[in-house]
């Protein structure tokens, strides 16, 4: 799956969103477990704050010596004998890892989740050279069993989607018997994907975290599919975002314990696992060969400008659980794989404005998602700059919206006419007035009057207000 | 034998050129860092306290907790396999199950019924197979973490990858020596290993009870690929 999901127009997403009530139930009591768990771990710490600065000052210290790690951890690697590759692009790790595929004559692919490889759409290439890539992480077999639905969360994939959806997805297309109950669900994909874990050929993973020091990375989850992924096939590759480093294992502690934490609220995942080159010689299980494929992909245009920070995220999704717009809208509405907060500020930048301008309005600015980033993202200020750059630096803001705002700032700077404008407006709004609110507005209003109403301009103004009072010796 | 780095030099000059042009090789001093909050939980807790909090913590990770003396360590390790209703097992190559007396124990005619295997690296099939099958993974643990109620793994030649994720089941056998606060000082010895040259275990697991997944509807399931149940039994050390 590409990074772009569903209809390409902004409005015609957020609206079939907003009418879905199944998953804006779906969302929404999601929504709130996880905030809850996130806040109840957070709070049993008692220092959490110091624990996000030292999480923020790692990552912004990383970041800006990544060019030095990535260099030590692809020494380290190589050292222990495995091979490591550098795609600027997709299409480039793709064709490496196609290659990689094909060299090994390759048939089968276990995989476990991995929103980079989501981002330049391995599976589809993989799938195009004859290969069967499967899905291990429950909530992603889920979506991929229902033709290839885009995840809406990057966590949760499947958050969208109550259990009686999930049910009638495996009667139909898995021949299931039993009832909507998770467990028996779970109990059904672990049945099913037992088999595909022992007979794959090549393990495919993401990476939570690469330690630089020791060429290691670490993978964080609950199922243990990345576990099968990394110990049952005999070659493996892990894809990562370039970003998504640490200089050392004592760092490696602060930012899982982050990640956990925020994104569940758990205080370590059922399986943390770190791994480390190919299986040494005396070992009997591991892969014998292994593949790291470093994507850039857009990230190095977002490296030394003000939205560098949006690099030091480390995946929690705590931004998202909190957005009362995802709350609203759902995660297919931002049009991208990477929804939510994180999701404004990060799809533009690794595609472009004209694809994703809208995403940075799609925020009430409220900051909740910037409380509670574990690594201090600035994300509602991020979301400012966006739009201060679409509206200054691109001029991407429709005509009729400069029009307006160049009339606005023609009448705002001028004492005169703002006093005739503002004298004028109670009478202009009349026709549309009903007991003093506007319910349906004309033009640029409209937007406005369409969800709520729009209280009527009076005819005492603020500044007739002040006169007045000051002529009653100021008493109100 | 060196493997292979693809694309690396074009690829670390552009971003170097982005954040100010370094030369990746020249070396970078980590700076201090101006708060360490890991260091202080648990800070100061003894042993004893530190069971106390695993034992808790045991509860929220849906893992039985069992304690012994490494005198009755068999007896509970029967009492638990038991339980489990176990009728098939595999254990690590591990030399703490002789110093134990386990492999006494497993040899002994309670055990007549059960199919039982040590872990064999040099043969990965019969391993393997054995494992995807068996209904329990025995494994000692390296490193055991308080806080979170980890079990860590370095997993190498006898200390199998298969054996703590494949069966139904997962027993720990956790000598109170090995018990630590939290991640931070399993990471601070890795650390140390790298600083000083040394290799460090291909595979570092951190078990934190059995597998789980909350993918539907957020509903805790417990038991999804790993195992379904998981013991852990902590021992006086021998």
């Amino acid at each position: 799956m590409p990074m772009h999901i569903g209809e390409k127009d902004f409005k015609k997403r957020v609206t079939k969103g907003i009418q879905d009530d199944f998953m804006r139930g779906a969302v929404r009591s999601a929504q709130e477990r996880l905030q809850n768990r996130r806040a109840a771990a957070a709070e049993e710490l008692g220092d959490w704050e110091e624990w996000r600065t030292l999480g923020q000052q790692i990552r912004s210290h990383t970041v800006e010596h990544l060019d030095y790690y990535l260099h030590q951890l692809s020494e380290k690697v190589a050292e222990l004998g495995g091979h490591v590759f550098f795609a600027e692009t997709g299409e480039e790790a793709n064709e490496y890892i196609k290659q990689v595929v094909q060299e090994k004559n390759a048939k089968k692919i276990a995989k476990s989740k991995s929103m980079v490889t989501e981002e330049i759409s391995m599976n589809e290439a993989l799938e195009g050279i004859g290969c069967e890539v499967i899905e291990t992480d429950l909530g992603e077999y889920i979506l991929q069993i229902d033709d290839h639905d885009p995840p809406s969360h990057i966590v949760a994939p499947a958050l969208h989607k109550n259990k009686e959806q999930i049910r009638d997805v495996f009667k139909e297309r898995l021949d299931y018997l039993k009832t909507e109950k998770p467990e028996e669900l779970a109990l059904f994909a672990r049945e099913k994907l037992r088999e595909e874990f022992l007979t794959a050929d090549i393990g495919i993973t993401g990476c939570n975290f690469a330690v630089a020091e020791s060429g290691s990375f670490a993978l964080v989850t609950n199922e243990g599919n990345a576990r099968m992924v990394t110990a049952l096939p005999k070659t493996q590759i892990t894809v990562m975002g370039m970003e998504r480093i640490v200089p050392g294992w004592e760092e490696l502690d602060i930012v899982v314990s982050l990640l956990t934490r925020a994104a569940v609220g758990q205080k370590l995942t059922s399986y943390i696992t770190a791994l480390t080159g190919p299986k040494q010689i005396d070992e009997a299980d591991g892969p014998e060969e292994f593949h790291l494929v470093i994507v850039d992909n857009g990230r190095s245009k977002i490296l030394g400008t003000e939205f560098q920070e949006a690099l030091h995220c480390i995946r929690c999704a705590a931004c998202i659980n909190v957005c009362p717009v995802y709350r609203h809208v759902g995660g297919h509405a931002y049009g991208s794989i990477y929804p939510g907060p994180i999701g404004a500020v990060l799809s533009p930048l690794l595609s472009d404005y004209d694809e994703y301008k809208e995403l940075p309005y799609a925020s009430s600015l409220c900051g909740a998602c910037t409380e509670v980033c574990p690594v201090k993202i600035p994300l509602h200020e991020q979301l400012i700059m966006h739009r201060r750059k679409i509206v200054e630096d691109e001029k991407k803001s429709t005509l009729a919206e400069r029009i307006a705002m160049r009339g606005f700032e023609q009448i705002v700077h001028s004492a005169n006419l703002y006093r005739t404008a503002t004298r004028m407006a109670p009478f202009l709004t009349t026709p549309f007035a009903k007991n003093n609110v506007i319910t349906k507005g004309p033009g640029p209003i409209r937007n406005w009057t369409d969800t709520r109403d729009l209280p009527r301009p009076t005819k005492e103004r603020f500044r007739d207000w002040f006169k007045n009072r000051e002529k009653q010796g100021g008493a109100v | 034998m060196k493997g292979k780095i693809i694309n690396r030099e074009r690829f670390l000059t552009n971003v170097s050129s982005k954040i100010g042009g370094l030369t990746p090789e020249k070396s970078i001093e980590k700076p201090e860092w101006t708060v360490n909050p890991q260091h202080n939980v648990l800070k100061d807790f003894t042993q004893d306290q530190l069971v106390d909090v695993l034992k808790e913590q045991c509860q929220h990770i849906h893992t039985d907790f069992f304690q012994t003396t490494s005198d009755r360590l068999k007896d509970t390790l029967n009492d638990v396999l038991a339980q489990y209703a176990t009728k098939s097992f595999i254990y690590s190559a591990d030399e703490r199950f002789q110093t134990y007396h386990l492999d006494d124990f497993f040899q002994s005619s309670v055990n007549e019924k059960r199919a039982i295997m040590e872990w064999d690296p040099e043969d990965r099939e019969t391993s393997v197979s054995f494992a995807e099958k068996a209904d329990a993974g025995i494994t000692f643990s390296d490193m055991t973490l308080a806080e979170s109620g980890t079990i860590v793994l370095f997993n190498g030649k006898g200390q199998g990858r298969s054996v703590s994720l494949l069966p139904r089941d997962y027993i720990a056998i956790v000598p109170k020596s090995t018990i630590v606060p939290r991640m931070t000082q399993a990471t601070q010895y890795i650390h140390e290993l790298v600083k000083t040259g040394k290799n460090i275990a291909s595979c570092v697991n951190f078990i934190t009870g059995p597998s789980n997944s909350a993918d539907i509807e957020m509903n805790l399931v417990v038991g999804v690929h790993g195992p379904i149940q998981a013991a852990y039994i902590i021992v006086e050390d021998k």
